[in-house]
This record gives C-alpha cells, structure tokens and sequence, in this order.
C-alpha cells in the first residue's frame, strides 16, 4: 500500500472532508433556517 | 392502501416527512459505507496490475455515477416543476444541486489521484474527464443563476431550463468512452455484465448504495431548511413546533 498511500489517502481523506463539511453546513443552514422562522 | 401523492407536493405536509426521513438515509448510509469499506479494504484482494491504487475505485465510481444520477433526478424535478407549476419540485431540484456538485467534483478529485498512478498523469482533455468537467460547470451554473435571481418563482423557472437543457451531458458522460477514443478506461459494470472480481464489485456497490444513501438525506435536509426560508410568514411555518423549538 506504501507506494499507493498517498494517491489513496488523498482520494477517502478529501472525501471524508466533504461530506463532513457538507454534513456540518447543512446542520448550520437548518439551524438558521428554524431560527429566522422562528423570529 | 393508496398514497395520495399530491398531498405530499404540499410542502406543509412533505417537511416533517424530510425531517423524520432523512437521519434514517444518513445512518443507512454511514452502516453501508462502513460495510463496503471493510469489503474494499479488508476482503478485496489487490489488483493483479494496478495494486492497491485500484481501492480508489470503491469511493471514485460511486461518486461519478451519483454525479450523473443526482443530475437526472434534478432534471426530472425540473421538468415536474415546470410542468405542473410545482414548488415543492423545485425546491427538490434546488436541493439536490450542491450535493450533486460535489459528488461531481470529488469524482473529478478521485479520479485524477488515480489517474497519476496508473497513467502518468493528473488530468488530460480526455472525453469522459471533459464531460464530467461540463458536469460540475452545470451545477455550478444552476447554483449561481438561482442565487443571481431575486424573485425564488422566476428563479425556479430559470434553473429548470438550464438543468433541463444541461441533462443531455449524461448521455454523453455514459457514452464518451464508446464514441470516442478515450485515456479513461470502458465501463467495467452494465447491464450486461462485469468484468470485476465479486468481492470487487460487492464493496463498489455498498459504497454506491451509501452514496445513494447520503445524497437522499443531504438533500431532504436540504429541503427541509429550503422550505423554512422560502415559507417564513406562512401561517403553517408559524404554528410548527420545529420551527418554535430550539434544534
């Protein structure tokens, strides 16, 4: 795998990232959402 | 039992569907990611001629082909909402834009850092590689006309052309490495077949069922929240417990 590793963790580490990110940005937008219906 | 269909157009009735919908498809999709990895990476043998490059394949397919997938339910949305003058449909296809861009973009990111081991190089100009380029401009154009348009009706209207007229691209993504002479190998799955090892092609289509997965709940949140921003005022939205609750 060593010679491969970075070529293969770049590829699951970026998507990893991503869908976090996604995750994370999608509870935030919910958040507001629910807040400024709120107000 | 017969579902009445139109009620669910309602979004009144469709947001606490979403919301209670949505973190069962992520916790599918996490159990089925988890699977398929384990599959990928602990009982797929390596590759005789690509060696363990090759494990790009379980994350960098299943993105591609949810990159084009994520496009077509968009377009059928779109063509819904214009058709039967539905918000609710627009919103979906508003919904689902941003998760299929980054499907499209992560298919771009994988495939380039497979591409540098096993053909020398990050990117070419390369048939498939270029649509799939066309792919992501796609949703990024129907990103940025929605957010350029003030009025979210003209804006629904607007974006389902673009999209509709976008959705010939994934024919021609499919098709590109038979019509043209492409650096980007043939389909290893169809219909009629693969030509992959069977524990191979197990773990690619747990990832893509956990792909699938995720894009449903992403973008049943993503609604949700669209629905707030687009209903606040309405008498319905007031009287939500959701709404009035803290998350």
């Amino acid at each position: 795998m060593s010679a491969y590793a970075f070529y293969v963790g770049m590829s699951y580490g970026a998507c990893a990232i991503a869908i976090v990110a996604e995750a994370l940005m999608l509870r935030a937008r919910r958040r507001r959402a629910r807040a400024e219906a709120k107000a | 039992m017969a579902i009445s269909w139109y009620r669910y157009a309602s979004p009144a009735t469709f947001l606490p569907v979403a919301e209670r919908l949505a973190p069962a498809f992520a916790v599918a999709a996490a159990l089925l990611a988890l699977a398929g990895l384990y599959v990928g990476f602990v009982v797929a043998p390596t590759d005789a001629t690509q060696g363990e490059a090759y494990r790009i394949i379980y994350i960098h397919v299943p993105t591609a082909w949810m990159a084009m997938f994520v496009y077509l339910v968009m377009a059928f949305w779109s063509a819904l909402a214009l058709a039967f003058n539905t918000r609710l449909s627009a919103m979906m296809a508003q919904a689902l834009a941003p998760s299929g861009a980054l499907m499209a973009f992560l298919a771009l990111w994988t495939g380039a850092f497979w591409g540098r081991p096993t053909w020398g190089t990050y990117w070419a100009w390369d048939a498939r590689m270029t649509s799939t380029l066309i792919l992501l401009f796609l949703y990024f154009g129907v990103i940025a006309l929605r957010n350029a348009i003030d009025d979210p009706r003209r804006a629904d209207r607007a974006c389902a052309v673009l999209t509709l007229v976008g959705a010939v691209n994934v024919p021609i993504i499919y098709y590109s490495v038979r019509w043209w002479n492409t650096l980007h190998q043939g389909a290893s799955v169809s219909t009629a077949g693969s030509s992959m090892a069977t524990t191979m092609l197990t773990g690619m289509l747990l990832m893509s069922l956990a792909a699938w997965m995720w894009c449903i709940a992403a973008a049943l949140w993503r609604v949700g929240a669209i629905i707030l921003e687009r209903e606040r005022g309405a008498a319905w939205v007031d009287a939500l417990p959701a709404a009035k609750g803290a998350s």
